[in-house]
């Protein structure tokens, strides 16, 4: 059955966005057909935008669908999603500032320029920029599934090839206004669209609980199994190391991913990326909130209405959070709701497809195959490129359903982690090898996805024995300890060769 | 509004870390050793442990970051 108050409101929002998109181009102008003008916003986002910017970029769909719908599905574990969150900071404040310095002063505008610039290796470079390019993809397959799942909500018919047509509409919007403004168009619908979750946040959070008479009622219908992490069997640390690893794993790998790079490397400084540090925090307090939201659709017993059934056979528990809204809001809030989710897939998609077309263009294009591009044809390629990143994730979506989209997330995650070593321990170590540093990429990615594998890759989680205590653990953290230890080990080895060489010439 | 090449803004003066950056260390600790957490009692307002003490070291984070902040600027 068709919603049709909440459709309006929804195609209205909608709408009002896809104007601003294209208005935005307009927005501190600058010349669009040079790379860092088009995909870096010209880096001169301020503390005020970097903050909606970098707020729309890392708290996704993955947010509003996927977490609170493992909450729903699993219980406590889903919550890792707040430690996860609680670690990311830190880092940002100590790493990133030094990047962007560097960054700055020498024009580059991916991490593989980094890699490219500091070690000298082209073929690491290439390796950190397909590393970026495959790892985005489920990304933003995953915020398709958030889009799919409130269209779906809204009683459109999303099965078949036509029932895909309302995905495809939203996304040929989104590719056009990402063609033609850039990076400025999802900064200025950023902004948007945080006030509409902030609204729908904070209105679900004072309502749903009104409505269910608190949060004791509440916690009282969760299942005690589901409310803490189960007690490890003997000889293994069970769950208690999977949530650890998850969220620390997660934290490491965050950064790293292109759009997380575009939206530091626009800011206009490393005190604007401190400052944020400090301010980003209050997302995570909504995402809190929103994980909760999966214990309160399990306390109204959404899954059992006869109403939602049909959502939850199609969309699984990614129905949750829709459902638990369709019943506690009217119908027109409902839509406000549901275009926020939306809207709030649209921003981190544009800013994902808007680095990868960086990436593909300066690492790829311009490095391998047209050393003598121009500016113009370089902006160009980076255009054409967001859009062949966007319809790459649509086949994704249409023909790989998973049963918890948060995997998405997570096993793109496990390949992320894998540049850590050349960026990161880059930054600090100087004697590190770039060939090492290949070698442990490669070891990495290569043990990474063999666990994932075994796990049908439909889990991140693998049990690794150590000295006869099992330890569940994030597949991404297991995989980035063999990469560590290569390079640094082969690092070693180069550095001692290079000494002995020059001991040598010396006595000679 | 003219048009900025990279490079144009005066860049910032050399950054100098301050020793109160162990604090940001704590954060790491406090969620990695689930251990401490993974229980239901006390509960605030009728929410388990495990929960409200998350949500807790979500603000105590953006306080250690804010207090660093004001430490080095």
């Amino acid at each position: 059955m068709m919603n049709w108050t909440a459709l309006t409101v929804f195609v209205l929002l909608f709408v009002f966005v896809t104007w601003l998109g294209f208005a935005a181009a307009r927005w501190r102008a600058g010349d669009l057909d040079l790379l860092h003008e088009w995909g870096l916003g010209g880096r001169r986002f301020g503390t005020f935008v970097t903050w909606f910017l970098l707020g729309g970029d890392l708290y996704t769909a993955y947010v509003f669908i996927a977490v609170p719908a493992l909450v729903y599905g699993a219980g406590a574990l889903g919550f890792f999603a707040i430690p996860y969150t609680v670690m990311i900071f830190p880092l940002l404040y100590v790493v990133f500032p030094k990047l962007w310095q560097i960054a700055h002063q020498h024009g580059y505008v991916t991490l593989s320029d980094y890699v490219r610039g500091r070690f000298n290796n082209r073929w690491l470079a290439l390796a950190v920029a397909i590393t970026g390019l495959v790892a985005t993809m489920p990304y933003i397959a995953l915020q398709l599934v958030g889009m799919q799942v409130v269209i779906g909500a809204m009683g459109v018919e999303t099965s078949g090839l036509l029932g895909d047509l309302p995905l495809i509409i939203a996304f040929v919007v989104l590719a056009a206004f990402t063609y033609t403004s850039g990076l400025r168009a999802p900064a200025m619908i950023a902004v948007v669209k945080d006030l509409l979750i902030y609204i729908t946040v904070i209105a679900a959070v004072i309502w749903v609980p009104i409505k269910l008479g608190g949060f004791g009622p509440i916690f009282a219908a969760v299942p005690a199994a589901k409310l803490t992490l189960p007690e490890p069997p003997a000889g293994s640390l069970g769950s208690l190391s999977a949530y650890a690893t998850l969220s620390f794993g997660s934290a490491c790998a965050l950064f790293f991913y292109p759009h997380s790079i575009t939206g530091i490397l626009s800011s206009s400084g490393p005190r604007v990326i401190r400052r944020n540090a400090a301010l980003l925090p209050a997302y995570s307090l909504v995402l809190g909130f929103l994980a909760l939201l999966g214990f309160m659709a399990l306390a109204m017993n959404v899954g059992a209405a006869p109403e939602f059934a049909e959502g939850f056979r199609r969309y699984g528990n990614n129905f949750s959070i829709p459902a638990l809204f369709l019943a506690t809001f009217p119908a027109w809030f409902a839509g406000v709701a549901f275009a926020a989710i939306a809207i709030g897939a649209l921003v981190p998609a544009a800013i994902m497809s808007i680095a990868c077309g960086n990436i593909f263009t300066r690492n790829i294009y311009r490095e391998f195959l047209r050393p003598t591009a121009t500016d113009a044809q370089e902006s160009a390629m980076a255009k054409l490129v967001s859009l062949v990143v966007k319809a790459g994730a649509l086949v994704f979506i249409i023909f790989i359903p998973v049963p918890y989209a948060i995997q998405f997330q997570l096993l793109g995650g496990v390949w992320m982690i894998q540049v850590l070593p050349a960026v990161m321990l880059g930054l600090y170590l100087r004697w590190l090898n770039g060939h090492a540093l290949l070698a442990g990429w490669f070891v990495g990615t290569a043990l990474g996805t063999w666990m994932a594998w075994t796990q049908q890759f439909k889990v991140a989680i693998y049990t690794v024995t150590v000295f006869g205590l099992q330890v569940p653990g994030y597949i991404a953290l297991y995989a980035l300890a063999a990469n560590i230890l290569v390079a640094l080990g082969f690092s070693a080895v180069a550095l001692f060769r290079r000494k002995d060489d020059r001991k040598l010439r010396a006595e000679a | 509004m003219a048009i900025e090449p990279i490079g144009a803004s005066a860049p910032e003066p050399a950054h100098r870390a301050h020793w109160g950056r162990v604090l940001l260390l704590l954060p790491f600790v406090a969620m990695i050793w689930v251990s401490s957490y993974d229980r239901v009692e006390p509960t605030l307002f009728s929410v388990p442990f495990f929960y409200w003490y998350q949500l807790l070291w979500v603000l105590l984070s953006t306080a250690i970051i804010g207090i660093v902040y004001l430490l080095e600027h």
